[in-house]
């Protein structure tokens, strides 16, 4: 027997509706001609290409699509929206995907999130990036200590790489304030920060 | 003249280069780059990436600066930040959203935001081609380089509003004014790989890997390009990209604002030159013997004449 | 007056939503209404025969059918009524099923505005009028607007049938797209040799007056009489003296002119024979790039003509031809695919179109039928072809199919194996849409005895790899996965769109069109050869995509049109015009300005200027009894008195 997608116990038709309302697409208009797959750049690390991603976002398939891997991977670029036939959003729908996993608390590649939150954790402290600040933090979360040491050196020569943090002339509380209240109003939501 | 300006946070660090090219070239051409006063990160693709709210709030809080200062008009080189307060500037449209934001800020924000547009653009309003190049000292004419835009600055093109959102020609226009010969190339709005050089290394070096294997294939001298985060993958990573590519890659990366210094005659250690990570030496000697050649060539004309 | 109502249940399309008994009960409560009645199909012939049946029992003078919108069914009434002795205009139809019960699904509420409805038309009805048609001689020529094979075949039919055509062409041989292929699918049989003879025909054909390089300029008057203005284009070549004998041709110094039959693969001089077997094969001067034009000098053509056919101070000249009817066939062009700058927006050779391509297989192409790369002459091993290029892309504006690409595709590919063994092709594609008699097999037998790859998914992106390749960037969605292939050359199925200038002249010939400039048929269904204009008819592309075999039916179907309608020595004229009251009348002029038909004159009565509607021509629009100021000019079957009572009934409910 294979391993067939029962549709009638899987399908969640609320979900597509969802995935739309939030990104404001309409997935229905996706003929599956996978120039979205054709041009990106991600692919190659994706579990589901970002067509496929589109067509479980059609079937309704919930978990399939909330779980993946992809919606981890995903550059942003764009180049998907940029060449749809249909004018859909698609990196849109890609990030619309990501946020409603996250707030579920759904993370399948723990690393990139992490690697976020390293570089928002200087934002909120500093008010401005510290890039040794992320990278450290980040080593520290991802128990990767190698990261990039090849290249740190190299960058920390050519005074590319700031051993001190910029942090704004005021001092950084009007920054780390507006990530309080972001997490404040999650928790107040019931949704993951 | 007076520009209000958004340098973005690896102006600080990783993209001194490109920021100190920009004050030069910007300060050859009487544009004076004014910070907004204190500026704090846009968030860049981690920020959007978690939440579209939190994102625009933190874009929100230096437009909200932009208009306090009543600035006309605000300029950044980064095509990231530029992207992220353009794209909060335009969401701010929508009432709702607007009110999701303005309760994470410390007040309501302003009602009206100045218009964000790149570096690029704004030499390129203030400035026709002609006097770009009549500010040339230096011509580049002899090189063959390649632009590349990457993938944020052209898009989404009603937001951008940088020309072809396919093919951008803008910064292959001011080199030509330059006097450099810009081949066509087919990757330059390609994506190098973004942010995901520390998180997912092989994506990022393959992505790169392409853009550059195509610019080796043209044979271009360099390749120009106007965003950090596609320099720091290209020139900072171009090793990791070759290993992965299984060749040797040995491609100065500039910023337009570096190629147009040097065109321009400025001080090659104002153009942060020597912060590349592959050397720009050869290039600027190829550069400095064709205009040798040129001059001689000049001369012999001149002396056939008289 | 006495009034007959039927409310029509059309099976459950209205009686499901509407109380059709209860509607016939209010109706027998209105003004003048002597008898009501609800069929369940009054259409049928038991419901006609009921209404004539009524009409003689009841001495009824004015019937109202509620039931269906009257565009299709209002003649058939108008015959009923007819039948049983009534003036054809005594009927009235109330719309109850697109306009109440298809709509909405409160069967209370559709009820009363069913009956609302009845109402309105029986109002109208109390003051309609009988009204007489006047019959009109029909001149039995017809014109056919575009010599490709659509307008070929109808003109042919035509001529055979014994009618006088006139068959404009705007290039200067015909043949049209046809003539420019190398095979035609499902078949792989050359088409020049099937087109060729019929080319000939026209020429030959005693009843069948060519003019090429020739466009309609104008056209008035109605069915049965037209007047049609021709530009006849300046070639600077007298076509009575040019034997086509093609020593001017040879001797051009201009060599370097874009050859447009070529589809601009290939330069061919400025004056020019498009092909060999071109109808009619004369010689036309292309001014933009003949050197007499540009410099002032040269004349190499006019010494070596042979017959002194060159005539370099041509000028354009403008023929009238009256006709009965008219077909117009005007084909297609292919859309500009530059817009797709991922595929390099025209700035690579060796990126091209399936028709330059189908010029290079051509044995009488510029290639000499070699298939040969445009950027270094080299035979191309790895051909890609990409499938809806234009096509089926939202994004753009071309959201519809363009209907014969695959089967071109598959056919290219077949020739491509044909020409080098050794080649590989590949067919990007989003469905093979086959559905012609033979063309699935033909599709398959492209996959499974030529190898072809066929590959599902769209390309993303096309660049050339700096070493002589290009790189095509697609995906295989059957596999999930992104696909990369190197070609030496791709050819992109370009969609098509409407002939250059078809909206223009959709306006000359007061048809309609569509979005995309395709010409609209009467009905989608039952009438798609007719227009909305009367005696206009269209064949081929240019009422929508089409392949060789349903464009040379349609020119077929569209000649029977007008053979049907020369059966008849006289017309007659619709009723339903305006008419000027001459006492009211002030000789303002405005409904003389706004007449789109200009279907009203000024005419001195009595010393005073009047407006005068010419019967014929006007197409009872009503533009010019909104405008009158006087409300001189009414259009009979809708006088203000009857709109009037319709609005007091619906105001006074």
């Amino acid at each position: 027997m294979n391993d067939a997608i029962n549709l009638s116990r899987m399908r969640d038709a609320a979900f597509t509706a969802e995935v739309e309302a939030l990104s404001g697409q309409n997935v229905s208009t996706c003929y599956q001609c996978g120039n979205c797959t054709a041009g990106c750049p991600a692919g190659l690390v994706y579990d589901r290409q970002v067509s496929q991603i589109m067509r479980a976002v059609q079937l309704g398939l919930r978990d399939e699509v909330l779980n993946s891997r992809s919606i981890w991977m995903c550059l942003s670029c764009s180049t998907c929206s940029l060449r749809c036939p249909n004018n859909i959003d698609v990196a849109g729908i890609m990030e619309t995907l990501r946020h409603m996993a996250r707030k579920e608390g759904r993370v399948t590649v723990p690393k990139v999130e992490k690697f976020w939150f390293s570089f928002l954790d200087t934002v909120r402290a500093f008010g401005r990036t510290y890039e040794i600040g992320t990278m450290a933090l980040y080593m520290m979360r991802s128990m990767r200590v190698f990261t990039d040491v090849d290249l740190a050196p190299e960058a920390l020569k050519k005074g590319k790489l700031g051993l001190k943090p910029h942090v704004l002339p005021q001092g950084a509380a009007p920054v780390s304030r507006i990530f309080e209240r972001y997490k404040e109003r999650a928790k107040r939501e019931g949704v993951r920060p | 003249m007076n520009f209000a300006y958004y340098p973005g946070c690896s102006a600080r660090g990783s993209s001194k280069d490109y920021e100190m090219s920009t004050q030069a070239v910007c300060k050859a051409l009487d544009m004076n780059l004014v910070d907004i006063p204190d500026w704090n990160c846009c968030g860049s693709t981690p920020a959007h990436a978690v939440d579209t709210e939190l994102s625009a709030a933190l874009c929100v809080r230096n437009l909200d600066i932009a208009a306090q200062q009543q600035a006309e008009l605000l300029l950044t080189p980064c095509p990231s930040c530029l992207s992220n307060l353009k794209l909060a500037s335009k969401r701010m449209e929508d009432p709702a959203f607007r009110q999701r934001v303005d309760e994470l800020l410390d007040g309501p924000s302003a009602k009206a935001f100045p218009p964000v547009t790149s570096v690029m653009q704004g030499i390129a309003e203030a400035y026709d081609m002609e006097t770009i190049a009549a500010r040339v000292r230096k011509s580049l004419k002899g090189l063959r380089l390649a632009a590349y835009y990457g993938c944020l600055m052209s898009r989404p093109a009603e937001v951008m509003n940088f020309g072809d959102p396919e093919n951008p020609t803008l910064m292959e226009s001011m080199l030509a004014a330059c006097g450099a010969e810009m081949v066509d190339f087919p990757l330059k709005t390609a994506c190098c790989g973004a942010s995901f050089g520390i998180p997912e290394r092989v994506m990022t070096a393959r992505n790169s890997g392409r853009i550059l294997d195509l610019a080796t294939q043209l044979g271009v001298d360099a390749v120009i390009v106007a965003c950090p985060l596609c320099q720091m993958n290209l020139d900072l990573r171009q090793e990791q990209a070759s290993k992965e590519m299984g060749t040797a890659f040995r491609l100065p990366v500039l910023y337009f604002t570096q190629m147009m210094g040097i065109a321009f005659g400025l001080d090659h250690k104002e153009l942060g030159l020597n912060k590349l990570r592959v050397s720009p030496d050869g290039l600027i000697r190829k550069l400095d013997e064709l205009r040798r050649n040129s001059a001689a060539a000049d001369k012999a004309a001149e002396g056939g004449r008289s | 007056m006495r009034i007959g109502v039927f409310v029509c249940h059309c099976g459950s399309n209205i009686g499901g939503t509407v109380d059709c008994a209860k509607v016939a009960e209010i109706a027998r409560t209105y003004p003048d209404v002597v008898y009501a009645d609800d069929p369940m199909y009054t259409c049928a012939e038991p419901g006609q025969a009921a209404i004539e049946a009524a009409i003689h029992e009841h001495k009824l003078d004015g019937v109202v059918v509620a039931s269906c919108s009257p565009r299709m069914h209002e003649p058939t009434f108008r015959r009923t009524v007819e039948r049983a002795g009534l003036n054809r205009y005594m009927l009235e139809m109330a719309n109850i099923r697109e306009h109440v019960s298809w709509i909405g699904r409160d069967k209370e509420a559709n009820t009363n505005k069913s009956a609302e409805l009845v109402l309105l038309a029986v109002e109208k009805l109390r003051n309609n009028r009988p009204l007489l048609a006047k019959s009109f001689d029909v001149n039995k020529r017809v014109l056919v607007i575009g010599g490709g094979v659509a307008g070929i075949q109808a003109a042919l039919d035509c001529a055979d049938g014994g009618v006088p055509v006139v068959l404009v062409e705007r290039d200067a041989t015909i043949g049209g797209k046809m003539a420019k292929l190398d095979k035609t699918f499902p078949t792989v049989d050359c088409s020049a040799c099937i087109l060729g003879p019929k080319m000939v025909d026209v020429a030959q054909h005693s009843n069948i007056t060519l003019y090429a390089y020739s466009e309609v300029e104008d056209i008035s008057g109605y069915v049965g009489n037209f007047t049609v203005k021709i530009r006849k284009r300046s070639t600077y070549v007298d076509w009575s003296l040019c034997t086509g004998c093609g020593a001017c041709t040879e001797k051009c110094p201009s060599k370097k002119t874009p050859d447009a039959f070529n589809e601009l693969i290939s330069n061919t001089t400025a004056i020019t024979i498009a092909f060999p077997q071109a109808i009619p094969k004369k010689a036309v001067i292309n001014a933009e790039h003949c050197r007499q034009f540009i410099k002032g000098k040269c004349g190499v053509c006019a010494k070596i003509c042979p017959t002194g056919a060159i005539k370099y101070d041509m000028e354009d000249e403008i023929i009238t031809e009256e006709v009965g009817s008219i077909v117009a066939a005007t084909g297609y062009d292919l859309m500009d695919w530059t817009v797709y700058q991922e595929y390099g927006g025209g700035a690579y050779p060796d990126v091209i179109t399936s028709l330059q391509y189908e010029r290079m297989l051509n044995a009488s192409g510029p290639t000499a039928g070699h298939i040969k790369r445009p950027s270094d002459g080299k035979e191309p091993k790895n051909i890609v072809f990409v499938q809806c290029v234009g096509s089926r892309d939202k994004s753009i504006g071309r959201p519809y199919c363009s209907g014969f690409c695959c089967m071109y595709t598959a056919k290219q590919a077949i020739l491509t194996k044909d020409h080098i063994p050794d080649s590989q092709s590949y067919v990007f594609y989003m469905d093979i849409r086959a559905a012609g008699k033979m063309y699935d097999e033909f599709t398959r037998r492209t996959m499974e005895e030529y190898g072809t790859e066929y590959i599902r998914g769209r390309v993303s992106q096309i660049y050339p790899d700096g070493q002589g390749q290009l790189v095509v960037m697609g995906v295989d969605t059957l596999m999930g996965q992104a696909i990369e292939v190197k070609a030496d050359l791709v050819v992109l199925a370009v969609g098509i769109e409407a002939s250059k200038g078809a909206p223009q002249l959709a306006e000359k010939l007061r048809i309609s069109y569509d979005s995309y400039g395709f010409f609209m048929e009467s009905h989608v269904k039952l009438k798609p050869v007719e227009t909305n204009t009367a005696g206009v008819y269209l064949a081929g592309v240019c009422q929508g995509t089409k392949d060789i075999p349903a464009s040379v039916a349609q020119g077929s179907a569209a000649a029977a049109k007008v053979l049907a309608l020369f059966a008849k020595d006289k017309l007659e004229s619709d009723p339903q015009i305006a008419q000027v009251d001459m006492r009211r009348c002030v000789n303002c002029g405005k409904c003389i300005q706004c007449c789109p038909f200009g279907a009203i004159k000024e005419v001195e009565i009595r010393g005073e200027g009047k407006a005068q509607v010419i019967e014929t021509v006007c197409q009872g629009c009503g533009l010019c009894t909104a405008t009158c100021p006087q409300g001189a000019i009414q259009l009979s079957h809708a006088t203000d008195n009857q709109i009037l009572a319709e609005v007091n009934a619906l105001c006074q409910l």
